[in-house]
């Protein structure tokens, strides 16, 4: 079934990593995700308000979106970099984020706004985690591509 | 041996679980992070005739985290909701959960959870459903726990589950604590308590702050209801405030009669879970429901009545 969707090479990787899984241990991935969530860089840290808050989240996420400004002449072929902060609090809205950061950043503008809506579905989370839940990633993904999509106009 | 929760000795109740000399109604309810810590020292936690310790999260991920020692994870979503149906558990559901942690139907459960022990005081109203006699929450929840610096370990442990009988299948009985939408029509009147925020009970927002995709087609509140945002209810570090302090603000403040039968709600019926809690078994009031249907049901609801504004 997760063959349906076509991901970027990253996160098919991921989601057929959770595929083999038990449910038990598709946590322990997630916690994984979660733990290797990179920590902010020093222009974000302590600077939220320079950042996105994702209301789709039950818990208190913020993201940053950066696009490159090279190639001048294409703009869909400019890398994009992701920023996440959440608390050790949230582990599953990190893990969450850990996920779309392995999976997302350093592709290109025209491979980001090509990510399905309904990628967050294909991680095999729903028995683990609840449907309900994932909603917090569609609402991550979306706001990062809404951003990718208004930073790479220029 | 497990003390009782008993209606006639309220005054001389003298429960060693209690911290404190707060007087609530049914101390025997609560119990504090000292006792609890006491009965991990006392290797009482997961003893074949010991308590059970159940972590109710919010974040499903928590407890993986890291968790009281000898805890078991419970989870609001997997384990006490159905999967299809809004609706509890059905008995077999339930006594499976409860038999794969080694509850039996005399053990003493003491839940804790995040936030404020929303989500606990939510699965101590289900397993109330169920008629479970003893269930506590642990004061100041999780919360209370790291901040006192108290041992939290990823170690899962091992269940026995030959140790003692099988949960027993009971039948849940929904009418004593839980009330419909059509007993709530049939209530309108009667003494209702909005524990949501200000903003969600004048109509402000269709939501809670931070939470969207729990919204409703229509703001405001149903029509009588007293505004007491659940967090009146606690202290700073996540306890529950004193038996005066409470009857200062439910009693006195909004005019609550502890003999009234009351109904409370909120969105989905956690946070009414942990005002039900404090009417019931800290304050001692007789009939109190939990309308888990909520706001997302009332104000998704046609031609039910509305009220918006602030409190009066």
């Amino acid at each position: 079934m997760t063959d349906t969707v076509e991901l970027p090479a990253a996160l098919r990787e991921i989601a057929d990593d959770f595929a083999e899984l038990t449910a038990p241990e598709r946590l322990q991935l997630l916690l994984e995700f979660s733990e290797g969530l990179p920590e902010l860089p020093e222009r974000y840290a302590g600077s939220l308000d320079a950042m996105e808050q994702v209301h789709e989240c039950q818990s208190p996420i913020f993201l940053a979106v950066e696009v490159a400004d090279e190639p001048a002449d294409e703009p869909g072929r400019r890398p994009v970099h992701l920023f996440f902060s959440a608390p050790p609090e949230a582990p599953t809205t990190r893990g969450f984020a850990g996920i779309l950061h392995e999976g997302l950043d350093g592709l290109t503008v025209e491979e980001v706004l090509a990510v399905p809506e309904v990628a967050p579905y294909q991680f095999s989370l729903g028995e683990a985690v609840s449907p309900l839940r994932l909603r917090g990633m569609v609402g991550m993904l979306n706001r990062i591509k809404r951003q990718v999509a208004l930073k790479s106009q220029s | 041996m497990t003390s009782r929760f008993s209606l006639g000795c309220m005054a001389e109740h003298t429960d060693p679980t209690t911290s404190s000399s707060d007087g609530y109604a049914h101390p025997e309810r609560l119990v504090s992070t000292e006792w609890l810590a006491g009965q991990i020292e006392a290797d009482r936690v997961g003893a074949p005739d010991g308590i059970v310790v159940l972590e109710s999260d919010e974040d499903v991920l928590l407890y993986d985290t890291g968790h009281i020692p000898g805890a078991l994870k419970l989870d609001w979503h997997q384990d006490l909701n159905d999967a299809v149906v809004r609706d509890y558990a059905d008995p077999e559901q339930f006594a499976a959960v409860m038999t794969a942690r080694g509850v039996g139907r005399d053990t003493t459960v003491v839940i804790y959870g995040d936030k404020n022990n929303w989500w606990a005081a939510y699965a101590l109203w289900v397993m109330s459903l169920f008629g479970h006699e003893d269930v506590r929450l642990l004061d100041g929840g999780r919360a209370k726990w790291v901040a006192e610096g108290r041992e939290l370990t990823r170690e899962v442990p091992a269940v026995d589950t030959s140790a003692r009988a099988p949960y027993p299948v009971v039948e849940r009985d929904d009418a004593p604590i839980r009330a419909f939408k059509e007993d709530v029509l049939a209530h309108l009147g009667g003494a209702l308590v909005d524990v949501r925020s200000p903003g969600e009970y004048s109509g402000e927002l269709l939501h809670m702050p931070d939470y969207p995709q729990e919204g409703a087609m229509r703001g405001g509140h149903i029509p009588g209801a007293r505004s007491v945002p659940w967090a009146r209810a606690a202290n700073d570090d996540g306890t529950f405030k004193s038996r005066e302090d409470l009857e200062a603000i439910y009693l006195t403040e909004q005019g609550l009669t502890p003999s009234d039968a009351t109904i409370a709600y909120c969105r989905i019926g956690e946070r009414s879970s942990h005002t039900w809690f404090v009417l019931t078994h800290l304050l001692g009031f007789k009939d109190v429901r939990n309308y888990d249907g909520s706001w997302t049901e009332w104000g998704n609801s046609v031609r039910v009545p509305v009220e918006q504004g602030a409190p009066k």
